[in-house]
Formats: C-alpha cells, sequence, structure tokens
C-alpha cells in the first residue's frame, strides 16, 4: 500500500492521506474512451474540483467513484479498501454519498421522507422489524425522522416545506433537500454534481460558503464537478481539468488557471 | 369532474386528520368487531355469504399484487402463477391426491385413514407462502434488469408458464403412478380446515370459513399498512421513483425487489390455498390469464399503491363477479328479450369498469396520497402560487 502510495503520489499533493485514491482509471463505451487513464486523488478533508468542457468525462468519472458504471480498467480505494467493483449502495455504506447533475429527488415522497431513505444504509429495520415494530425499531424510526428534519433545517429549507412533496419544492430547495438527503447517509466524502447548475451568482456565492461551512462543521471531504468558474476558484483548493477523457491539469486554483493547455481546451488554439 | 368526485374522500381525510390519534385504533376495533358479526347480519350461508367469502379472498390478493404493482412499481402480469401454486400447496398436501404416500400431520381422526399427503392446514398456509416467495424470487432474478414494460412481458410469460404446467401436468409422472397435477380434471375432495376446539367446519356451514378468510385478510392488511409505514416501504417507493438515486443512497437494489416480490407472491399463495380449500378442488382452468388481470384490475380500480384501495378494489369486483352479475342481474338481459346470461359477458363488464375508472378517477376508489399528487395536483399546486401571489405583494 505505502510503496505503491509513494509510486503514484503526485508531489504536488497534499501532506494529508487520501480518503480516496482513483489509480489510472479508463471506461470505454464500445469505441468510444470517455475517461482516460485518469489518477486522481482526494485529500482528507479538502474542497477539490473537476472540471472541463462538456463531454470530458466528468460525469462518467463520477458514476464509476459511485459505483454506478464501473470502470474498464483502474483501481479506485476509499480509505485504502478496494472499491473498484462494490455496489452503489455498498460505497454509500462505506461513506461516500452524492448529489446529481439533474436533481433526483423522489418526487412523490415529502422532503422529509426524501431525506429518511438516505438514513436507509443507516437503519437496520428489514422485513420483521417493520412487521412486528419492536421497541428498537420504534426508536429508530423516530430517531430517522428528527435527524431528517436536522438536516433539512441545517440546509436551510423552510419549515413549512419538510411535509411537502420534493417535487412541489421550488428548484432551490430541491437542491437543498437532495444536499440533506446525501448528508443523511453519514458520508466521509461528500461528491456534488454540478450543484450551482440554475442557481444566479449570489445563490452560487452563499453555495461555496455553504460548502466550506459543510467541511468544517461535518469534518466532510468534499468532490465537486462544476462549471462556475468563480465557485471553483473560490472554493476549491485543487482543481483538475479533464478534457476528451483524460487529465490536462491539476494543482491549485491559480495555476490551473494560468495553464496553457486549459486555455486552450476551454477557448480553443489560438491563431 | 375529478376534483367532485375526490371531495368526499377528501373531506373524510381532513376529518380523520384531525381527530386524535386514538380514534384510529378505536375505528380498527370497531371495524373488526363489525367484520366478525357480519355473518350474523347476513345469515350463515346463501349466495351473498359465499360472495363475501371469496371477495375477501380476492382482497388477500389484491393486496400482495399491490405490494408489487402499486409500491414497488413492478408491474407483474402473471400474479395467477401465485394463486395456481397456493391452490396446488392446498392440492397436493391436503388431499388424497398423492395416493402412495401416507403422512398426516395435525388432521381429525376421518382425515387420518385417508390415503394421500394430509397436513393442517395451517401448515398448509405456511408451505403456500414459503411456495410462493420461492417462485416470487424466481420469477423476480430474470427482470432485475428490465423495466417497466419488460417487466410485464416476463412475468406474463411465468404466468403462461405455470398455467400450461398446470394443465399439462396430469402427463408428467412422478413414480408410483402418480401425477403431477390433475389438469382440467381437477384434484378435488380437498380436506377442509381442521382447528379443532375453535370451529368445526362443514360444507353446510359458511361461518367458519368467513372467520378464516376473515382472519387472513386482517393479518394481510396489518402486515401491508406495517411494512409500508417503514424502512422497507421507503425504500420500495424510493425504487420507483428513482431507481439510480435509490442505490445511491445506499438502498441494496436486488434484495429489495426480491423482497417486494417475494411478499406479494406469498399473499397470493395465501389465498389461493384458502380458495382450493373453500372450493375443495383446483383445476387447471382457473388459472388462466385472465384471472392476472382481473387482479390487476382490482389494484387499478381500488387506487395503485393504496393498502385500503386494493382491499377495495378486491372486495368490489369479488362482489361484482361472484354477487352482483350471477345472483342478482344475471338474467336482466332476458328480462329485456336478449337471449344470453350476464355472466357470459362477464369480462366485458369488468373491461368496462375499467375504461370508466380511467375516465372518471384514473386515480382509483381510494387513491394513495402519492399518486393523488402524480394525476391531479400539478395543475392546482400552480394555481395556488399564482392565487398567492397578489398575497405577498400586498
Amino acid at each position: 500500500m505505502s510503496a505503491e502510495a509513494s509510486a503514484t503520489a503526485d508531489p504536488a499533493a497534499d501532506e494529508a492521506p487520501p480518503i480516496l485514491r482513483a489509480a489510472r482509471i479508463v471506461k470505454r463505451f464500445g469505441g468510444l474512451t470517455a475517461v482516460n487513464d485518469v489518477s486522481f486523488d482526494i485529500p482528507a478533508r479538502s474542497i477539490v474540483s473537476v472540471i472541463g468542457p462538456n463531454g470530458a468525462g466528468k460525469t462518467t468519472f463520477f458514476n464509476m467513484l459511485t459505483g454506478l458504471i464501473r470502470p474498464t480498467s483502474g483501481r479506485i480505494t476509499l480509505g485504502g479498501r478496494n472499491i473498484t467493483r462494490a455496489r452503489p449502495d455498498v460505497i454509500t455504506h462505506r461513506g461516500v454519498a452524492r448529489t446529481f447533475q439533474n436533481i433526483r429527488l423522489f418526487g412523490a415522497m415529502t422532503a422529509v421522507e426524501n431525506v429518511m431513505v438516505g438514513r436507509h444504509a443507516r437503519m437496520r429495520a428489514g422485513l420483521a422489524g417493520a412487521v412486528i415494530r419492536p421497541p428498537w425499531v420504534r426508536a429508530e424510526e423516530r430517531a430517522a425522522r428528527e435527524r431528517a428534519r436536522e438536516l433539512l433545517g441545517y440546509v436551510g429549507l423552510p419549515a413549512g416545506s419538510f411535509e411537502r412533496f420534493a417535487s412541489q419544492l421550488p428548484y432551490g430547495d430541491q437542491r437543498r433537500v437532495e444536499i440533506a438527503r446525501a448528508l443523511a447517509t453519514e458520508p466521509t466524502l461528500l461528491l456534488l454534481d454540478e450543484p450551482t447548475a440554475g442557481m444566479n451568482p449570489r445563490e452560487s456565492a452563499e453555495l461555496a460558503g455553504f460548502m466550506r461551512r459543510l467541511r468544517d462543521d461535518l469534518d466532510l471531504t468534499i468532490l465537486l464537478i462544476e462549471h462556475d468558474m468563480k465557485v471553483v476558484m473560490d472554493v476549491s483548493e485543487r482543481v483538475t481539468v479533464l478534457n476528451y477523457g483524460a487529465k490536462i491539469a491539476e494543482g491549485a486554483p491559480a495555476a490551473v488557471r494560468a495553464d496553457p493547455a486549459v486555455i486552450e481546451a476551454y477557448l480553443g488554439k489560438e491563431g | 369532474m375529478n376534483a367532485r368526485l375526490s371531495t368526499p374522500v377528501a373531506a373524510l381525510r381532513t376529518l380523520a386528520g384531525g381527530l386524535p390519534p386514538w380514534w384510529s385504533r378505536v375505528l380498527a376495533a370497531a371495524l373488526i368487531v363489525v367484520g366478525a358479526a357480519v355473518p350474523f347480519l347476513f345469515g350463515g350461508n346463501g349466495g351473498f355469504m359465499n360472495a363475501t367469502i371469496i371477495a375477501f379472498a380476492y382482497a388477500v390478493m389484491s393486496l400482495g399484487l399491490n405490494i408489487v404493482v402499486g409500491i414497488a412499481g413492478l408491474l407483474d402480469l402473471g400474479y395467477v402463477a401465485f394463486y395456481a401454486l397456493g391452490a396446488y400447496s392446498v392440492g397436493w398436501f391436503g388431499s388424497e391426491f398423492f395416493a402412495k404416500a401416507q403422512v398426516h400431520v395435525l388432521v381429525n381422526a376421518v382425515v387420518s385413514t385417508l390415503p394421500g399427503i394430509h397436513l393442517n392446514f395451517l401448515l398448509i398456509l405456511v408451505a403456500a407462502a414459503l411456495i410462493c416467495a420461492a417462485a416470487g424470487v424466481v420469477i423476480g432474478l430474470p427482470t432485475l434488469r428490465l423495466r417497466g414494460d419488460y417487466i410485464a412481458i416476463v412475468t406474463l410469460a411465468f404466468g403462461e408458464i405455470i398455467y400450461v404446467i398446470a394443465v399439462n401436468g396430469q402427463s408428467v409422472s412422478i413414480g408410483g403412478g402418480m401425477t403431477l397435477t390433475a389438469g382440467n380434471l381437477g384434484i378435488s375432495a380437498v380436506d377442509s380446515p381442521f382447528f379443532p376446539g375453535v370451529v368445526q367446519f362443514g360444507l353446510l356451514d359458511l361461518k367458519p370459513w368467513y372467520w378464516l378468510i376473515f382472519v387472513i385478510l386482517l393479518v394481510a392488511v396489518f402486515v401491508n399498512l406495517r411494512a409500508r409505514d417503514s424502512r422497507l416501504g421507503r425504500a420500495w417507493v424510493a425504487l420507483r421513483e428513482d431507481e439510480v438515486a435509490a442505490v445511491s443512497m445506499g438502498i441494496p437494489l436486488v434484495r429489495t425487489k426480491l423482497l417486494a416480490y417475494a411478499m406479494g407472491a406469498a399473499f397470493g399463495g395465501i389465498s389461493g390455498a384458502f380458495l382450493g380449500t373453500y372450493t375443495t378442488q383446483v383445476n387447471a382452468s382457473q388459472f388462466q390469464f385472465g384471472f392476472s388481470i382481473f387482479i390487476l384490475a382490482m389494484v387499478i380500480i381500488g387506487g395503485l399503491g393504496s393498502i385500503w384501495g386494493a382491499v377495495t378494489g378486491g372486495l368490489v369486483l369479488g362482489y361484482i363477479n361472484n354477487w352482483l352479475i350471477p345472483d342478482v342481474l344475471n338474467n336482466l338481459p332476458s328480462s329485456f328479450g336478449f337471449h344470453f346470461q350476464l355472466t357470459q359477458v362477464e369480462f366485458g363488464i369488468f373491461g368496462f369498469l375499467l375504461v370508466i375508472t380511467m375516465v372518471l378517477r384514473p386515480q382509483g376508489l381510494i387513491p394513495e396520497r402519492r399518486r393523488r399528487l402524480e394525476l391531479t395536483a400539478a395543475i392546482p399546486a400552480e394555481d395556488a402560487q399564482l392565487g398567492n401571489e397578489p398575497e405577498g405583494v400586498a
């Protein structure tokens, strides 16, 4: 493990041990190589961004980290444990939570119920427990409900909306519920897929502050896919740039912004 | 039209919401007392009582299918397979059909002298539930990677396979001159349940039969309500709403879906076992595809996903099928000079009812709160926002 770590470690990486390490990840869909040999570390308690033009393979990369799709080759470890081929629910159980680019709430469930689903991995009641409903199951249900309300308050959902169906909530509140639902899984690593999509500059700035607060309050590590460069530069400690599935730059926000390869990827070659 | 029709239900709901929590327990107790007294109100025998017993058994099946289709959102068109397996459980383990075997467990003195396998009905119920749960898992496994219409086709095929096996089972020898099923001839002289010291089951008195299915229905409703309002119930709804998001929130897809299939199937088996012993015969012709649609119609007319809706749908179609059409209205056409009986066109009548429901009340008789939202709430919610705006400005 340590030998492998020193062999692939990026000299520019922080001193903190990585909470997640993706080594030489490749994903091919038929003839298309969506992610090509990307290696990537996330230091614990950091906020790290992945950026890149549309179709650069960012979401594909995210989906591999959360087990929704399996890499063609490569290895992903979470806190030293191999999760490359683990099921998504197992990965969630081990402490990775995510939100989605196009909000994927359970529309016909209330905000509180949505967040309670997030508690699923941290609850034990099965069929027998549900039917017999012994005291520990009642206590577990009550605790899950309380925790859900707490989290919804934490992300700033108005109390009047707790029992409304998710599909009836305004867009911004749906984003909040989705983050609360992800937090309910008790993650150590939170993946946010374009959290500021559809937000105005003020809301985006608020969210950037909120992400820092999340990290500090809950000891979280945050990985972010983002298009809003202001947010990325403002909040990230490290930025990784993907283009055509390959990593073209990595480092501190200011350095990445000045990188000629990045400018070319976004704006095209000069002349 | 919808708004007007749903008003009484909505009013009841508001009323119920305003009552103290103990009220639901009082209501449940009253329901049980009234339910238990039904045979005394309508007499122990007769066509109506017979229809009630069958309707209750249908309600149990409807509850089972509702778990799969209504709550977990997996369209199952082969549910009759579980009715068949439940009925065959009682045919195999509670009659003289396997004449070479001599097994008697907790049965009455007369039955103890008969050849064949004879288990106590409670044991058969457990066996039926387990066999069907296993069959539910078997049908569930190949559909795990499928969605929507494709699940419907696979389950439909499964239902047909079981039907074909039931019909042709009389040619399948399992040794000793015994066959797997009796096909369209039917396994007959199925044992009656035996509960010594509680009630005596006989063909002349329907009261014990009624109480038995009433208790089964109560248990089924209870289990359904408890399962719905639990971690498991939330997981089913979450998978129905968005599978990708659900698994990303830590819900194990395979286990949760298979549990829905198994549990839904178990209720079909329990109901099938009861109907087998009640009608004292198990005939392959009962298990045709049309019956799957019939149960699905109960769930849809009652209100997809709604537990009380499933019960209501089962009772409504049960009464129409076994009492209203054959006993009450059967000769109606002849009084208008037509030469047919209503029982000959009953599937046409069910189809008509289904169409009427879809036009007038697509959310079903007792809609589930979530489904009500899907079908009716989108526009009113927008209206409400528009209506609120001036207030906010002022």
